[in-house]
């Protein structure tokens, strides 16, 4: 069952075309990767999904409702939020306010929001850390206070954007482990990542975006033999040579 | 050109009003002469001003900025107000009156001579931003702060030489002013919105903007004048701030907004 | 510890709430019920300008707008109509409502934020200045005068002692709402969109539709302190009414007292009345002294106290 459907969706910016004819699937209850060398597109992509920028052309489908366009907080209120590459966090309002703030979008009452908002902490670990104010976390705690916050939202799909960039090793794998987790709990999450060995132990399905386009779709062990795919990152020609050398060995 | 709204320029405006009126009643210094003494003047006045005032104090951020050029107009208006008074004062230069003939109308000779600086000082402008190391740092800095930075500009220096431009600028303005215009503390007010709206009109960091805005404002503050009546006037240009805003905040030459 | 922080809020404004009530008993000069008469009524108009500038992040420059707005309307309605004043003043807090909700509609529709956002409501206090100095309806240059006729259905007391009472009352309401900001949805919203946008509208937040909403309340509560100085003074013109003077004022307890806190703009109002008496005692009444030394005060907590005097009481500095 297909939670979100992209079709043909293009953007230009200027001269720029940076994303072009763009089609994907994310299925429920799977863990599907974007991946892609750097300026690929894949933010871009992500902003289009969430509403934040309208395509030129293409169509976006959140579990079959046409959401091309909607504005991005109306979409979020249907149940797909995503988080920032650059973490954007509440500087001002503590750890628990900030996840607070996401908890309200069902949660009326101010009280049970601020409650609700440890549970969610809890479920990422933060809870020693509640009452602290936002600009006092590290990297590594301010990505998980924007998971927090986006999970409070009691979505269906999560977008996360390289929400492992700049964490230390430890970090990644506590990380993975908290995305299996949320993917268990009945959230599918598509995400963006470099972080290779997280990318190929997490997803079950991960699309390729290169200049805008998208150049190959497969489960993880697929695309890592992908030729176009080694091309994308490290260069033309780097599919033969590596090929060639493993025939040697 | 640096993004930075500074709100205590009308301020500036009136403290320089006031030098040129004190230097002429006191020393009996003719304005156009007493450019030569007020622009390096209230040069060195902006730079300090942005350098060890407004700098430190806002920490770079936006809003801060706002606030602490508002803190500053606050302070300077009510210190001329309490310094000088509220009298209206203003001078009398034989010259004031004079009349020039150009084709189709009689103009007062201040007048042409501001339009013909506003042209010179444009064009310097243009120049100093084109040609001179300088101007290149500030459209370095304008652009890309950290890179900037990164190539050795002294990004501090830059905003204060902007700044101290900008002063200079309005010192000379003042003097241009000064044979046809009156004096008070408030007089810096009706400018700063009237600054703001060439800027925006004309589009952020273009000269030629800002020309042929001010050009424009002048044309429909007179028509406003005329059709409106002298009270309800005034209400021309605020319009049109509020229009340029809403509408094309770009201006009419201006690049994209950061 | 949230409990006590909680509780402890509560505490302080009941404190304050007994303070200000027993006041007049102890005050037995006129000038010194002025004083604190109009120390209160600078904590109104910088409550008004709290939510949308302090609590919603969105600066205003012109907020005597909505002010100007509040006290021209009930003198219209009172002086051209014939209206009761309790029935004008309902109205004119509409109408400063109205004149929000539309600078709001506008400016926020237009995405304008920050310092452009400062000058358009500048911008639009001066053409309501230009407009009301114009309008002979609106009594041109001469203003508005309403006559004086003491009696509580006017509006006006022959005790100066209950518009004290009176402008108390007002204050108590937007300390309510001030804490109502702080511990609802809406104010988690409002802040969420001051600290950051797109992050907010990520999260479900209709960010024009807050900030809507905070500025048509902000000029509600700035209409009804226009009302109270109408009904004080009985007297008011473009300058009083929409001149750049009370913008200043609007923004001046808050930023000293605290943006974004419940008693901040109360904190401020009282400091900055404090120091206007003390420079008159010190230098003399000259125009232009309270203001500089206001002035001078913004800039110091600007620089050493970014969050206010608050800040103080907060252990923050």
């Amino acid at each position: 069952m297909a939670v979100l459907e992209v079709e043909g969706v293009s953007k230009r910016f200027g001269g720029l075309l940076a994303v072009s004819e763009v089609a994907l699937r994310v299925d429920s209850g799977r863990i599907t990767a974007l991946i892609g060398p750097n300026g690929a597109g894949k933010t871009t992509l992500f902003a289009i999904i969430a509403g934040f920028i309208p395509p030129d052309r293409g169509v976006v489908r959140f579990d079959g409702r046409d959401i091309t366009g909607m504005p991005a907080h109306g979409i979020c209120r249907l149940g797909l939020v995503r988080t920032f590459q650059i973490v954007r966090p509440f500087a001002g309002l503590t750890v628990r306010a900030n996840i607070a703030v996401g908890m309200h979008l069902r949660e009326p009452v101010r009280r049970r929001a601020l409650e609700r908002a440890e549970l969610i902490a809890r479920q990422v670990g933060m809870e020693a850390m509640l009452d602290t104010p936002a600009q006092g976390l590290t990297t590594a705690g301010r990505k998980r206070l924007e998971l927090a916050r986006a999970l409070a939202t009691q979505p269906k799909l999560l977008l996360l954007d390289e929400v492992m960039a700049g964490l230390v090793p430890a970090e990644v794998d506590e990380i993975v482990a908290m995305i299996r987790g949320i993917r268990d709990s009945g959230v599918t999450v598509l995400l963006i990542e470099h972080v290779m060995q997280a990318v190929m132990s997490l997803s079950d399905d991960v699309y390729v975006l290169n200049n805008g386009r998208i150049i190959a779709h497969g489960a993880p062990n697929e695309i890592a033999a992908n030729g176009e795919v080694i091309e994308a990152y490290l260069g033309h020609g780097a599919a033969g040579r590596i090929e060639a050398r493993s025939a040697d060995a | 050109m640096l993004h930075i709204i500074n709100f205590a320029h009308g301020s500036v405006l009136m403290m320089a009003l006031y030098a040129g009126y004190f230097l002429f009643s006191l020393f009996g210094v003719d304005p156009y002469v007493a450019i030569l003494i007020l622009a390096p003047l209230f040069f060195c006045l902006g730079y300090a001003l942005q350098r060890f005032v407004i700098a430190p104090i806002s920490f770079g951020k936006e809003q801060n900025v706002l606030l602490v050029t508002l803190a500053l107009s606050i302070i300077l208006d009510n210190l001329a107000l309490f310094l000088w008074t509220s009298t209206t004062r203003s001078i009398d230069v034989s010259y004031a009156e004079n009349l020039v003939d150009v084709g189709v109308t009689m103009v007062a000779l201040p007048r042409l001579v501001a339009l013909g600086a506003a042209i010179v000082i444009g064009l310097l402008f243009w120049l100093l931003m084109t040609w001179t190391d300088l101007g290149k740092a500030i459209r370095a800095v304008a652009r890309e702060r950290q890179g900037a930075r990164i190539v050795g500009i002294s990004v501090d220096h830059i905003f204060a030489m902007s700044f101290g431009i900008g002063t200079a600028c309005v010192a000379i303005a003042a003097c241009l002013l000064l044979p046809t215009f009156y004096v008070t503390p408030q007089v810096g007010n009706a400018f700063i919105l009237i600054a703001f709206t060439t800027v925006v009109l004309g589009g952020m960091g273009s000269f030629i903007g800002a020309l042929v805005a001010g050009l424009l404002l002048g044309i429909v503050e007179a028509l406003s004048g005329i059709l409106l009546g002298e009270s309800l006037g005034q209400i021309g240009i605020f319009l049109i701030f509020i229009l340029v805003l809403l509408f094309r905040p770009t201006g009419l030459f201006g690049q994209r907004a950061l | 510890m949230k409990r006590r922080g909680f509780d402890a809020q509560l505490l302080v404004l009941l404190a304050l709430g007994l303070f200000f009530l027993a006041l007049p008993q102890f005050i037995h000069s006129s000038f010194w019920l002025g004083f604190w008469t109009m120390a209160l009524f600078f904590a109104l108009l910088g409550q008004s300008w709290n939510v949308l500038g302090g609590f919603g992040g969105q600066i205003s420059f012109g907020h005597a707008v909505f002010f100007g707005t509040g006290a021209y309307m009930s003198a219209v309605l009172q002086v051209k109509f014939g209206i009761d004043a309790w029935t004008s003043a309902a109205v004119a807090v509409g109408a400063g409502a109205l004149v929000g909700a539309f600078i709001g509609a506008v400016s926020f529709r237009y995405g304008l934020r920050g310092s452009y956002f400062a000058l358009v409501t500048l911008a639009f206090a001066e053409v309501f200045r230009v407009l009301v100095n114009a309008w002979d309806f609106t009594g041109a240059g001469f203003g508005m005068l309403i006559a004086l006729k003491p009696g509580a259905a006017n509006l006006q007391f022959v005790d100066r002692v209950w518009f004290y009472y009176l402008i108390l009352a007002l204050v108590a309401i937007t300390l309510a709402i001030a804490w109502w900001i702080e511990h609802s949805r809406f104010g988690a919203y409002l802040i969420a969109v001051r600290e950051d946008e797109d992050a907010a509208q990520a999260l479900g937040i209709n960010c024009f539709r807050v900030k809507l909403a905070a500025i048509t309340l902000s000029a509600a509560l700035a209409a009804l302190a226009g009302i109270f100085y109408m009904q004080y003074f009985l007297f008011v013109d473009s300058h009083i009414a929409y001149g750049p003077a009370m913008s200043i004022n609007a923004l001046l307890a808050p930023m000293i007292g605290g943006m974004g806190t419940v008693l901040g703009p109360l904190i401020g109002a009282v400091a900055l009345g404090g120091l206007s008496e003390f420079t008159s005692a010190a230098i003399g009444k000259t125009p232009g002294v309270n203001l500089l030394a206001y002035g001078i005060l913004l800039l110091i907590i600007l620089r050493f106290l970014p969050n206010g005097l608050m800040g103080l009481f907060r252990g923050r500095a």
